[in-house]
């Protein structure tokens, strides 16, 4: 089923002369991992700020979960299913300690009290930090924090979770902790997830990638169709993983594999095959 | 005579506290003149203490360091000295950026260092060219820039002090995979130009196994690892044993290795991983 | 270094002290400084000083905490001693000299006065979590909403204040060892120089705070924060049977010091 909907979205920031986004259209399937690449200034950050609301198509229309987001009555009913995740923890963290910080959504809805408490905890539970709960957030890591941010828009108990490059500021275990867990939201728990980033590994595992340069989609498939097209992701400052560009170069010496292997265990065994192993 | 002597170095902060924490312990290094160091370790390990000491913005619990030959903590004045001849450029620098034009903003070490007001500028036009910064943008408000210019801008105002040892802490952090590119390029183009010591803390393996000439693995405030970037990739399962990743080139040879293709040597580029494949020849590497 | 400022910190616990109702606690806390203001003679004192020892130990905060806090005010507090200790007229201590006995009971008293309302107060922070004590607040100061005085608006940005305090003396310190590592000095010269040095600190740090309150705001918004109405409460504040008897103890102990001053003690 349908999830977002894009149709011919253009945006200019107010003041700017750019088209922020060119005409996007486009459509997601509930319960889908999809990915947005792009280099900086791209446009993938305010085609994020679209699904929920903060930003609004200067023409065009925006549809989340049935409900355009151009119309104001609805505008709590589409936050409350569009969790939206951003790049700095400490800057989307409001509480001095972390329950009090993930009951923050629950309560502006107005949720009950005693369900406000099933919530946060189950929300601890899915990313992993329920036993942090009464921590002081300054005091953990970053990718602890980003788990919390990520716990404080699943007590809403969204549809759709979007997370702005979520891993920008975090080391390498922040980061595989934080996409792990962005990935059992989708696989274990049917979550339609929405990752902005510009880390190509961090979307091997999606279930579609969308490549976006200068405010359009230039390309959108499954990440084996994305990744093996190598000049074009170059082309747009991005770099493909190294198992297709090893691939990729081994082709242009004589070998002919096909560019849609995206894990290493596959890449090896079809290098080990053509070396006659 | 090594550049930087880094001699039984150990802190520890918060002494005498319940929050007493030992960030460094023992440790000693030799740095020459003109390497290229990949200083990794996860979070914690003490790469950021080690290097705030470098240029005496901490000083030791016990140990020395020395720059050629110098006590860096000897007085106040070499204590003030040294931040001149080892730049340091923290994560995130251009948080730090405060004057009303690039220009004036990149000129702020410099003036600090009381050069004469031609000097200053033949300076601030060095290291922008470095940086690739356009005279163009020198009027500008830092403020009004990309993240990436920023970054960059930042940079040259370290770059301006023509420091000996050049220290970046994480330079590449948040940018687009180009935005690093260009940021370590600008590096490279230092001290080629230079002959200046670089250290370059970061966590981005495949880029330190393709730039530095060593690589240091701190682990827990000491030494784990030490070495060519050859040394230190020919023995990948202790990297990630400490719970560190590998290049993406070496993690495809080690899944060649356990098919039984062994590229019989340390592989941790992806020219690296290009070659010894095409030269694999049923076992026998030529 | 200014990671030292304990001001708006909170050591979770779960003493008595921490359970009360933050309500009970406020109330308690404005009865004690009362309490304090009232007092002039030393057994007052010496009575709000057991009980502030008591509330202490129950509490069991460190007192090495409590006197950390003390650290930044220490000039204010020698200042006060030295002036009283000077400026009080009564019988020397030694015939010409201008210590007198007076100033140095005075000045003993001032500095108790000062630490007791500060290690006091300190006490109700480290043992109440912000956003208990700005819900305790925020439904203390209820009434005022009538008068159109915006309480919910102002306790949210009071919280948001105190849970931002230790984000900004992190980035505080970061911007200065930065600027350092480019040779400002901000430990010599006069008054004017290391005022003026100042400004490749502040600047930065105003703009990433405006960065950071422009972030937050879209953060809270996409939290579908739209003000206090509405809005429910995860811990609801509930009276027991230890907040009534607090507050009757308090009270009483009110009541003591005022009836020592009243007497003459």
């Amino acid at each position: 089923m349908e999830i977002i909907r894009f149709d011919n979205v253009h945006f200019k920031y107010p003041g700017s002369e750019k088209e922020t986004l060119r005409g996007i259209s486009l459509s997601v399937e509930e319960g889908t991992f999809v990915a947005v690449l792009g280099r900086n200034g791209s446009g993938k950050s305010s085609l994020a700020k679209h699904m929920n609301a903060i930003l609004l198509p200067s023409s065009g229309r925006v549809t989340v979960c049935g409900m355009d987001t151009a119309d104001e009555d609805r505008i709590l009913d589409i936050r409350r299913n569009v969790g939206m995740v951003f790049q700095n923890p400490d800057n989307q963290i409001v509480a001095n300690v972390v329950e009090d910080d993930v009951a923050f959504a629950p309560e502006n809805l107005g949720v009950p009290s005693d369900q406000i408490r099933r919530r946060v905890d189950d929300a601890l539970t899915l990313v992993d930090m329920f036993n942090f709960k009464t921590h002081a957030p300054h005091l953990l890591s970053g990718g602890q924090k980003q788990r919390v941010a990520i716990a404080g828009v699943l007590a809403m108990r969204p549809k759709i979770i979007v997370l702005d490059e979520p891993t920008a500021m975090l080391d390498p275990q922040g980061r595989r902790d934080v996409i792990s867990t962005v990935t059992a939201l989708c696989r274990e728990n049917g979550m339609t997830v929405i990752l902005i980033t510009h880390h190509m590994d961090e979307c091997v595992n999606a279930d579609r990638v969308i490549v976006m340069a200068d405010g359009s989609v230039v390309k959108d498939g499954t990440p084996q169709s994305v990744f093996s097209d190598v000049d074009t992701m170059e082309k747009h400052g991005l770099s493909a993983p190294e198992t297709v560009k090893i691939l990729y170069d081994l082709n242009r010496s004589g070998y002919s594999f096909s560019l849609t292997t995206l894990d290493v265990q596959t890449c090896a065994e079809k290098i080990a095959e053509a070396l006659g192993k | 005579m090594a550049h930087i002597s880094i001699v039984d170095l150990t802190h520890i902060y918060s002494m005498g506290t319940p929050f007493e924490k030992k960030a460094l312990d023992h440790i000693s290094l030799e740095i020459p003149q003109g390497q290229m160091v990949g200083l990794i370790g996860h979070t914690g390990s003490g790469k950021s203490s080690l290097v705030q000491h470098l240029n005496a913005l901490i000083q030791p619990t016990s140990g020395q360091i020395l720059l050629d030959g110098n006590d860096i903590n000897a007085s106040k004045i070499t204590r003030r000295d040294v931040k001149f001849q080892v730049g340091l450029v923290f994560q995130y620098p251009e948080y730090q950026l405060f004057e009303e034009t690039v220009y004036k903003d990149i000129s702020f070490g410099p003036q600090n260092m009381q050069l004469s007001a031609s000097e200053i500028d033949e300076r601030v036009r060095e290291a922008a060219g470095f940086t690739g910064v356009g005279e163009d943008l020198f009027d500008k408000s830092p403020l009004e820039l990309s993240g990436g210019q920023k970054r960059r801008i930042a940079i040259a105002g370290v770059l301006a002090m023509r420091p000996s040892v050049l220290i970046l802490d994480e330079p590449t952090a948040g940018l687009d995979p180009e935005g690093s590119r260009r940021i370590l390029s600008n590096v490279t183009a230092y001290r080629q130009a230079t002959g200046s010591t670089v250290i370059i803390v970061s966590h981005n393996m495949d880029d330190m196994a393709s730039l530095a000439d060593r690589i240091i693995v701190l682990s827990h405030g000491t030494v784990a690892m030490d070495g060519t970037p050859e040394q230190i990739f020919s023995d990948p399962e202790k990297i990630q044993s400490l719970s560190l990743d590998v290049p993406q080139s070496t993690r495809i040879a080690l899944a060649l290795k356990k098919l039984g293709v062994d590229l019989r040597q340390p592989v941790f580029t992806h020219e690296g991983l290009l070659s010894a494949i095409l030269n694999y020849r049923g076992g026998v590497t030529c | 270094m200014l990671k030292d400022i304990t001001l708006g910190q909170y050591f979770p616990g779960d003493t008595i002290v921490h359970r009360l109702d933050p309500r009970t606690k406020i109330i308690l806390v404005l009865f004690y400084i009362i309490a304090l203001f009232t007092a002039d003679s030393w057994v007052s004192y010496g009575l709000v000083l057991v009980v502030s020892v008591i509330c202490q130990s129950l509490s069991r905060i460190r007192a090495k905490n409590l006197f950390k806090g003390l650290k930044p005010m220490l000039v204010i507090i020698t200042l006060t001693a030295v002036l009283n200790i000077f400026y009080t007229t009564g019988t020397p201590v030694l015939p010409g000299w201008i210590i007198t006995w007076e100033g140095i009971a005075r000045a003993i008293k001032m500095v108790l006065r000062i630490v007791l309302l500060i290690t006091g107060t300190f006490l109700l922070t480290y043992t109440t979590s912000p956003i208990a004590l700005t819900d305790g607040l925020e439904i203390l100061l209820n009434p005022l909403k009538k008068l159109k005085v915006p309480i919910h608006e102002m306790t949210m940005m009071m919280s948001m204040a105190l849970r931002f305090i230790p984000t900004l003396i992190e980035e505080t310190d970061k911007i200065m060892s930065a600027q350092r590592a480019r040779g400002a000095d901000f430990e010599t010269g006069s008054l004017v120089r290391r005022a003026k040095a100042l400004i490749p600190v502040l600047v930065p740090l105003f703009v990433s705070s405006f960065r950071r309150a422009d972030e937050l705001a879209v953060a809270m918004e996409c939290r579908c924060y739209h003000g206090g109405e509405g809005r429910t409460r995860m811990k609801q504040l509930k009276m027991t049977s230890a907040d009534i008897t607090a507050l009757i103890l308090g009270a009483v102990f009110l009541a003591a010091v005022i009836v020592i001053r009243r007497l003459g003690f």
